[in-house]
């Protein structure tokens, strides 16, 4: 343990996680800074999930004894992997590692969505549970707040835990301007009730200067998400042209949900000044 | 040059239908019997879309080309022709009684993929089009348990036209075996199952007991995956009171029972309800599933034994006695029964994932690493915690996740 932070000062500091990130299948992760890892703290209540869990640090942050490394190596990689994953869930969750992610998440990084009328709308990791173990990594979509599943079974196997429930919830809580329109022919980000000021002035925000939405952190008063629902098109299956009536009509049910919800936000609002 | 059609014929044996079904990306298409291309009541109106009819015609069904077949300037454009030719009769092939069965034959064997939404559970899918004219748009896949269609997940299907499928195949598909078919409706079960788990995914077998009818004999006979998510920042459900709260789950979600779908009229308003509906009550009887919705609290009962695992092990947890309970920043999140009427909708005074996360994990979040949330929300008063705790009854060895 108390050599964990020997490595810090090494010009080899960076090279297991170097080759993690590096590694195919690892595409969905960022590196996490060397700052966060050996802040002790960060790592409460690790050692007990990670079995030879100072050693696993040791490897993570390069710091391990030389002639431990060939008789341990394997088996260690295998808990250093874990360590990193969980460390990665709490780093993701950071201001730092939020930014790393919205990076990766402008490049398109984790995919985007399936859904056609989503218009190819990057993706969010995010995992069903907190807990290592239970569910592999699933795909969280910001225009139709849907999940789902990786096209690649490469990172369909990755455990969801080194996400996080909250990773893309959180990303879009702390930044609102970042919020997918629900209309797909809308590319940027940003959404606004009535229009105008807000939806502008957002929008010219995001597409001048992508990187100012580091800046937009906080931000992002002026956007109204109550009536955005009413925006998103949805697919309206039809025989010979002809609505599909049980179909037809769990539309209908579903979308008087919507207005009701609408109509809820619309008050709640009238109601704060 | 004149050799065009032999040459598009790859062996003698097999037939050019069968070799232009088995190239890659030709997966979705299934094999038109020869009667019904050579049949010219089903081909009407065709030959007015298909440059080099004649010859098109020829090289779909191997028939040796006429001697005057010379003028065609290129294989390849009679080739694109019987394409597109058998495109056009296959879209009009499988709303036969015959095409079905075999599309159905191909959908029972998974040909055709599955649903990549997590809550449909690995339902299959059907490919269509969105269009009926060709050159518009590639094929899509359509999904009966959330009535949405996707992008194929293969880019080998990007150069498939829709129009080949057309739009009517895969609800006339759904529309002719109902058991394929899921219902409108979805309770939640009581307990057991999974939303994830194989168990759940047909509902006509497994850990189901009753068989699932539904009262309509026209509609859906398959019980459906109703699940939709429900985010949640540290175990607190996003409230739709926050900016970034929910705004989509009305397009997955499900009534209980037959009879709510009645409760909307032809207009889309609710039949005897106000415009502005009775806050006292709670109205939204469509939002009991995920009230209760939580893939764990939903699991059987080894979940249950989970959950009380992890408050053991949280309460072990050296940390939490020192940082417990400390509130680093509001965020906003399902509140208590407390919370004002309006809002009852989706806070959940039931809900066993919030409150079991903040009983005994909670650990400061530095301030310092973490970004300025409260001035982003204008409600909401629940404490931020995380919910990561020292677990011990986790073995410390390598096991591959599930799912
Ligand atoms: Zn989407
Ligand atoms: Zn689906």
């Amino acid at each position: 343990m108390e050599e964990a932070s020997t490595g810090s000062d090494s010009d080899y500091s960076r090279c297991w996680i170097s080759w993690f990130l590096s590694s195919k299948g690892n595409e969905y992760f960022c590196e996490v800074d060397e700052d966060f890892i050996l802040d002790r703290f960060n790592l409460t209540g690790l050692n007990s999930e990670v079995a030879n869990y100072s050693q696993a640090l040791d490897l993570i942050t390069d710091s391990l004894d030389d002639d431990i490394q060939d008789e341990l190596r394997g088996s260690l990689d295998v808990q250093a992997r874990l360590l990193y994953g969980l460390i990665h869930a709490r780093w993701i969750v950071t201001a730092r590692g939020l930014t790393k992610m919205l990076d990766k998440y402008k490049r398109a990084d984790f995919g985007r969505c399936p859904r056609v009328l989503c218009a190819s709308q990057p993706l969010l990791p995010v995992g069903l549970t907190d807990i290592p173990y239970e569910k592999s990594v699933k795909l969280f979509c910001g225009r139709c707040e849907d999940l789902y599943s990786p096209k690649s079974s490469r990172h369909g196997s990755i455990d969801g835990a080194y996400f996080g429930t909250t990773f893309p919830h959180l990303l879009y809580l702390v930044y609102p301007t970042l919020i997918p329109a629900k209309d797909g022919d809308n590319p940027t980000a940003v959404v606004s009730k009535d229009g105008a000021t807000g939806d502008a002035r957002a929008r010219r925000r995001v597409k001048d200067e992508p990187e100012v939405a580091v800046a937009a952190e906080g931000g992002g008063e002026g956007i109204n998400t109550a009536s955005v629902a009413i925006k998103a098109e949805r697919y309206r299956p039809r025989i010979y042209g002809f609505q599909v009536n049980e179909i037809a009509k769990l539309q209908r049910w579903q979308e008087a949900v919507r207005d009701r919800q609408i109509a809820r936000l619309e008050a709640l609002e009238a109601k704060t000044p | 040059m004149d050799s065009a059609a032999a040459s598009s014929t790859p062996t003698s044996t097999l037939t050019w239908i069968s070799w232009f079904c088995s190239l890659p990306g030709h997966e979705y298409f299934c094999e038109v019997t020869e009667d019904f291309i050579e049949d010219d009541f089903n081909l009407t109106g065709l030959n007015a879309m298909v440059p080099f009819w004649k010859e098109a015609m020829e090289m779909v069904l191997d028939v040796e080309p006429d001697e005057d077949t010379s003028k065609i300037p290129d294989v390849s454009i009679v080739e694109s022709s019987a394409e597109m030719l058998y495109g056009l009769v296959h879209q009009r092939y499988i709303l036969t009684r015959v095409g079905l069965q075999a599309m159905a034959e191909k959908y029972e064997s998974g040909v055709f993929g599955t649903c990549p939404r997590v809550y449909c559970v690995g339902c299959n899918v059907v490919p269509c089009g969105r269009v009926d004219i060709p050159g518009n748009d590639t094929v899509k896949l359509f999904c009966p348990n959330c009535n949405d269609i996707f992008v194929p997940p293969s880019s080998r299907f990007q150069g498939v036209d829709g129009a080949f499928f057309g739009t009517t195949f895969s609800h006339l598909f759904f529309q002719t075996y109902r058991e394929l078919s899921p219902a409108p409706f979805w309770k939640a079960p009581l307990s057991g199952g999974s939303p994830l788990s194989p168990r759940s995914v047909s509902g006509s077998n497994g850990s189901r007991t009753s068989p699932f009818v539904n009262p309509n004999p026209h509609g859906g006979q398959k019980r459906a995956a109703g699940y939709v998510y429900v985010p949640r920042i540290y175990g607190f459900k996003v409230s739709e009171r926050a900016k970034s709260g929910p705004r989509m789950q009305w397009l997955r979600l499900r009534p209980e029972s037959p009879e709510e779908l009645d409760m909307v009229d032809w207009r889309g308003r609710w039949i005897n309800e106000d415009d502005e509906y009775d806050e006292d009550e709670d109205p939204d009887d469509e939002d009991r599933q995920m009230e209760d919705f939580d893939p764990d609290a939903a699991d059987d009962d080894d979940d249950d034994e989970e959950e009380e695992e992890e408050e053991e092990a949280g309460a072990a947890a050296p940390m939490s006695g020192t940082k417990a309970g400390k509130q680093v920043a509001n965020v906003v999140a399902s509140g208590p029964p407390s919370s004002s009427p309006v809002n009852s909708a989706r806070t959940s005074p039931t809900s066993s994932g919030a409150p079991r996360t903040q009983v005994d994990h909670s650990i400061s979040i530095p301030t310092s690493t973490f970004p300025s949330i409260g001035s982003t929300v204008d409600s909401g008063r629940v404490k931020m915690v995380r919910q990561w705790a020292a677990r011990t009854d986790w073995p410390a060895v390598a096991r591959t996740a599930q799912v």
